[in-house]
């Protein structure tokens, strides 16, 4: 990686990225991470920022396929890798199955959590395209949701593991009795 | 629900869906301008302590520095979200009163710079006693938290409603439980955020709230401006659940700091200052006696409650008087009394959180049932039944309830769970509880006094008919409050959903909305939404009369279709009539507005509580506990509601959902913790354990037939009462799987493990 010092002496590194199929290059210092070379060098603000502690989730993207929290990783140790943030999951404005699946089933409430869980789901589905219940709740356990109890979201995502993107159900549903 | 409504009742796809599934949706916090600043608070690391000086020299000399502001640069005048009680300052003047107080602000080039500067503010301090625990801050010599408020009291309640001693003379049994609540946090996963913008006199704020109108008010306020200078607006928020209610301070102080450097300042806290700025839900002491007859009728009850109410009032009078407004909901009784205390103590302040103030008290009023159930040797099911409350029925404090189906809530929940089945046949270390709650559809009266109406709407079709835009002050948090006004728009309209489009929580472009509280939107919002809608209806049908040579009467308009009732083939298209109304007419435009009718009594603190309908539900849990460890496992949930007319059943069974999960981890899990000297321990995500997927069980939601009058379309709340009996009914299901209670909230594995040595060693 090069590098430049600037006149304070602190160092700064030439990094560049993969995201989305895109190469990137930036110039950062040490101490910036992915999450932040994403949303404010690059623009890419679906990935958000919950508690930039790696407790919440939210800012999970997928780095060389593998779901990591990115407030955990540096730009630098992302230098010559490939990223997916939630913008590069639709293909050419057609939503990926799970994208259409979780606005489907209402798996999206206030929708902060959502662009860490579908890139978890996502990674899920890659490894293992018919899941148990049980692994669906594991591969989401590190994404916090405060508005759903997940409920939902399983349910969105065992549907793309079952080949659809629509509740079994629809309209009033089995909810309402009659 | 019914074959009449063609837009409510359907599951539609919410309208923010694919913006929110794309990353597309942008937060506050995602917001860009050019030349923005980075502001930052300087909070006090002590809980209570006089402020000697403060030093900015050397922080305004940091390179990178363009502003800092103390309380001698703001105005001094007090605020807060009750005009009960204004006792905050933008930055503390005297006196810090608790760790996380705050101080002085930064504005800088960049968030590191901000950081610096913070560090480099020399704050004089003289640390006093604090007042840390609530049960003792009432005693004589406990430090003053605020001189104003002797002994620490910041708010007394004491409500009586007919003759509670005679009543309770007359039981055949008599029983007082004393319960502990626990300090809970919203924890929204967004944090808050707020970007000031000053252009030509006047100030923008986009700010994650659950109230515009609140914000721009208490801004203006504050600032002496007109409102109109004031603009409001929330982009996507995600989440509040009471937290973003009230103004942060980053909203002042980013107001300021954007005045005198001339740029944008972006202000956020991150999760331990959200855990330090609290307003979450107060911990409180609740003793409860009633008296009931042999066969479990409730004849009266006593409420006797201390409240932490921590540094300052927040929400807190209402949450005060809430807690006990709200108990005698769910079950028939005449004679009650309520008294509470609300003291003051050097901890974050707190505020208003899902299902504002009745959680707890209905969490100790539900156990301290199950106790009374056991007394008497009957199914605490049976029990709830006997004493259910009836549809058209008045409260003894002077709430009217019209619809209500609690008792069928019971039987289905019952039913549903295989509670007969279960209910003293489960193995060891297995059990099964239930609970009742009911809440507010909006609060009857708003938070400062005004007559404004609460909610008012417009409703433009757009020039050629083909979609139409709804302009609501009203905040969609997450609920889904602009999918389900855009479907009771259409429905009131007769168009279609799918060419709705809205424009919302702007407090410049849109009418007026008290904003996304005391689950409100749905009845209050959505009435002046079907006011707005019914009123382009007509004047489409008056022109279609014209255009078919038909009466408007005999012409009806449903799903973008305009046809005669009598005659078939006679039928014009929405789009065109819509059309043909801006050629000749102008604009077609609808609107509405909502103001509660008079409610409630005339004592003090009549107002709190009062709505014009109470959703109502039952909810039973399942359990087992490891009698080695005390973990508790939850097996299953199930949720019976009553809430009316269902505008979209997915988006309700995901209010539950939500709501059922956070009251479990308040159940078992949460606990905003402080050391000796009031620092939070655990504020953050890892350690104040909110619910994981791998926590939640399988969950039941159901809803039974309901239509409230008045409501629109009959529809009522069920955001916030779905967490009301989730305390309740897993301290009862955790009660019959040990057959010992534990008093407290969170029911914790160790609390539970602890009971269980005890019962062990106590021979019991």
């Amino acid at each position: 990686m090069e590098t430049l010092t600037d006149p304070q002496g602190v160092k700064r590194y030439l990094v560049t990225v993969t995201v989305n199929g895109d190469r990137h290059t930036a110039v950062v210092k040490a101490n910036l991470t992915l999450t932040n070379l994403l949303r404010d060098h690059l623009d890419l603000t679906g990935t958000k920022k919950g508690c930039e502690l790696g407790d919440c989730g939210s800012c999970t993207v997928l780095l060389d396929g593998k779901p990591v929290d990115s407030c955990l990783v540096l730009a630098v140790e992302a230098d010559g890798r490939e990223v997916t943030t939630i913008e590069g999951v639709a293909q050419g404005g057609r939503l990926d199955a799970l994208q259409e699946s979780f606005v489907n089933h209402a798996a999206v409430q206030c929708g902060y959590c959502t662009p860490g869980m579908i890139l978890s789901a996502k990674a899920l589905l890659t490894r293992n395209p018919h899941p148990t219940e049980a692994e669906i709740r594991g591969a989401i356990g590190g994404n916090l949701c405060r508005c759903t109890g997940y409920v939902h979201i399983v349910e969105a995502v065992r549907a793309v593991a079952e080949g659809r993107v629509a509740p079994e159900d629809e309209g009033p549903g089995p909810w309402i009795r009659r | 629900m019914s074959a009449k409504h063609r837009v409510i009742g359907r599951s539609v796809p919410r309208l923010d869906g694919r913006e929110k599934v794309t990353g597309a949706a942008k937060y506050t916090g995602d917001l860009k301008f050019p030349n923005l600043l980075h502001g930052k608070i300087l909070t006090s690391p002590h809980p209570h302590a006089r402020i000697r000086a403060i030093d900015t020299s050397a922080a305004e000399r940091l390179p990178g520095v363009k502003a800092v502001i103390t309380h001698r640069d703001v105005p001094d005048l007090k605020y807060g979200i009750s005009p009960a009680r204004w006792d905050e300052n933008i930055f503390c003047i005297d006196k810090v009163r608790f760790v996380g107080d705050k101080v002085a602000a930064v504005a800088c080039l960049d968030e590191e710079t901000c950081y610096r500067a913070l560090s480099l503010i020399r704050v004089e301090y003289e640390p006093l006693p604090a007042a840390l625990d609530f049960l003792r801050a009432m005693d004589d010599g406990a430090p003053q938290v605020h001189e104003e408020y002797p002994r620490n009291v910041n708010t007394e309640i004491h409500q009586n409603f007919g003759d509670v001693d005679q009543a309770l003379a007359a039981a055949d049994h008599l029983r007082t439980d004393a319960f502990l609540g626990n300090r809970t946090y919203q924890a929204p996963i967004e944090p808050h955020s707020a970007i000031s913008v000053w252009e030509g006199g006047k100030l923008t704020v986009y700010s994650s709230t659950q109230s515009p109108h609140y914000f721009q008010y208490y801004i203006a306020r504050q600032f002496g401006l007109p409102l109109g200078s004031v603009r409001v607006i929330k982009p996507y928020l995600g989440g509040g659940f009471g937290g973003k209610l009230e103004p942060t301070g980053l909203e002042f102080a980013g107001a300021e700091l954007a005045r005198r450097t001339g740029r944008p300042v972006r202000m956020f806290y991150d999760r331990a200052e959200m855990f330090a700025h609290n307003r979450g839900r107060h911990a409180q002491y609740m003793e409860i006696t009633t008296g009931v007859t042999r066969e479990g009728k409730l004849l009266g009850a006593r409420a006797n409650f201390i409240m932490d109410g921590g540094a300052y009032t927040s929400l807190g009078i209402a949450t005060a008087y809430y807690a006990g407004a709200l108990l005698p909901l769910t079950y028939e009784f005449d004679h009650y009394r309520f008294d509470l205390y609300r003291v003051y103590t050097n901890l974050p302040a707190c505020g208003a959180q899902r299902g504002h103030g009745a959680p707890q008290p209905k969490y100790a009023f539900e156990s301290h049932l199950d106790n009374v159930a056991a007394d008497l040797g009957l199914d605490p099911l049976e029990l709830r039944l006997r004493n259910a409350r009836r549809p058209n029925t008045v409260t003894p404090n002077d709430f009217r309830v019209n619809s209500c189906e609690l008792r069928q809530c019971l039987e289905r929940a019952r039913e549903l769970s295989g509670w007969d089945r279960k209910k003293g046949r489960l193995p060891r270390g297995r059990g099964i509880g239930v609970a009742t709650g009911s809440f507010v559809s909006g609060a009857g009266y708003p938070i400062y006094r005004t007559d404004l109406p609460h909610s008012a709407v417009v409703l433009k079709v757009n020039e050629d008919g083909t979609s139409a835009t709804l302009y609501t002050g009203a905040p969609d948090i997450g609920q889904g409050s602009d999918t389900a006004l855009c479907q009771m728009a259409a429905e009131a309209m007769g168009y279609r959903y799918e060419q709705m489009k809205i424009v919302a929580a702007d407090t410049e472009t849109c009418p007026l909305d008290l904003g996304a509280y005391a689950s409100r939107l749905t009845l209050m919002t959505g009435t002046a939404v079907m006011r707005a809608g019914e009123e382009v209806k007509r004047q489409l049908l008056d022109l279609a009369s014209t255009l078919l040579h038909l009466p408007a009467d005999d012409l009806d308009c449903q799903e973008g279709v305009i046809f005669s009732r009598s005659r078939e083939g006679k039928a014009l298209t929405f789009e065109e009539v819509a059309r043909t109304h801006f050629v000749l007419k102008g604009p077609l435009v609808g609107k509405g507005a909502y103001t509660p009718p008079k409610l409630g009594g005339s004592f003090k603190g009549a107002p709190v509580g009062t709505s014009p309908a109470y959703s109502f539900g039952v909810q039973v849990s399942e359990v087992a506990i490891d009698e080695e460890t005390g973990e508790v496992r939850v097996v299953d949930v199930w949720d019976v509601h009553d809430c009316g007319t269902v505008i979209n059943p997915r988006l309700l069974h995901g209010q539950v959902h939500g709501a059922l999960a956070m009251g479990m981890g308040e159940s078992i899990w949460e606990q905003v913790v402080f050391d000796e000297h009031g620092k939070i321990r655990n504020p953050d995500l890892a350690n104040y354990r909110i619910p994981t997927a791998l926590d939640m069980p399988r969950i039941t939601s159901e809803v039974v037939e309901s239509h409230e009058p008045a409501g629109p379309w009959g529809a009522k709340e069920v955001g916030e009462g779905s967490t009301n009996p989730t305390m309740g009914c897993f301290s009862n299901a955790i009660f019959d799987a040990m057959g010992v209670r534990v008093n407290s909230l969170p029911l914790s594995y160790e609390k539970v493990w602890r009971a269980l040595k005890e019962k062990r060693e106590g021979g019991g």
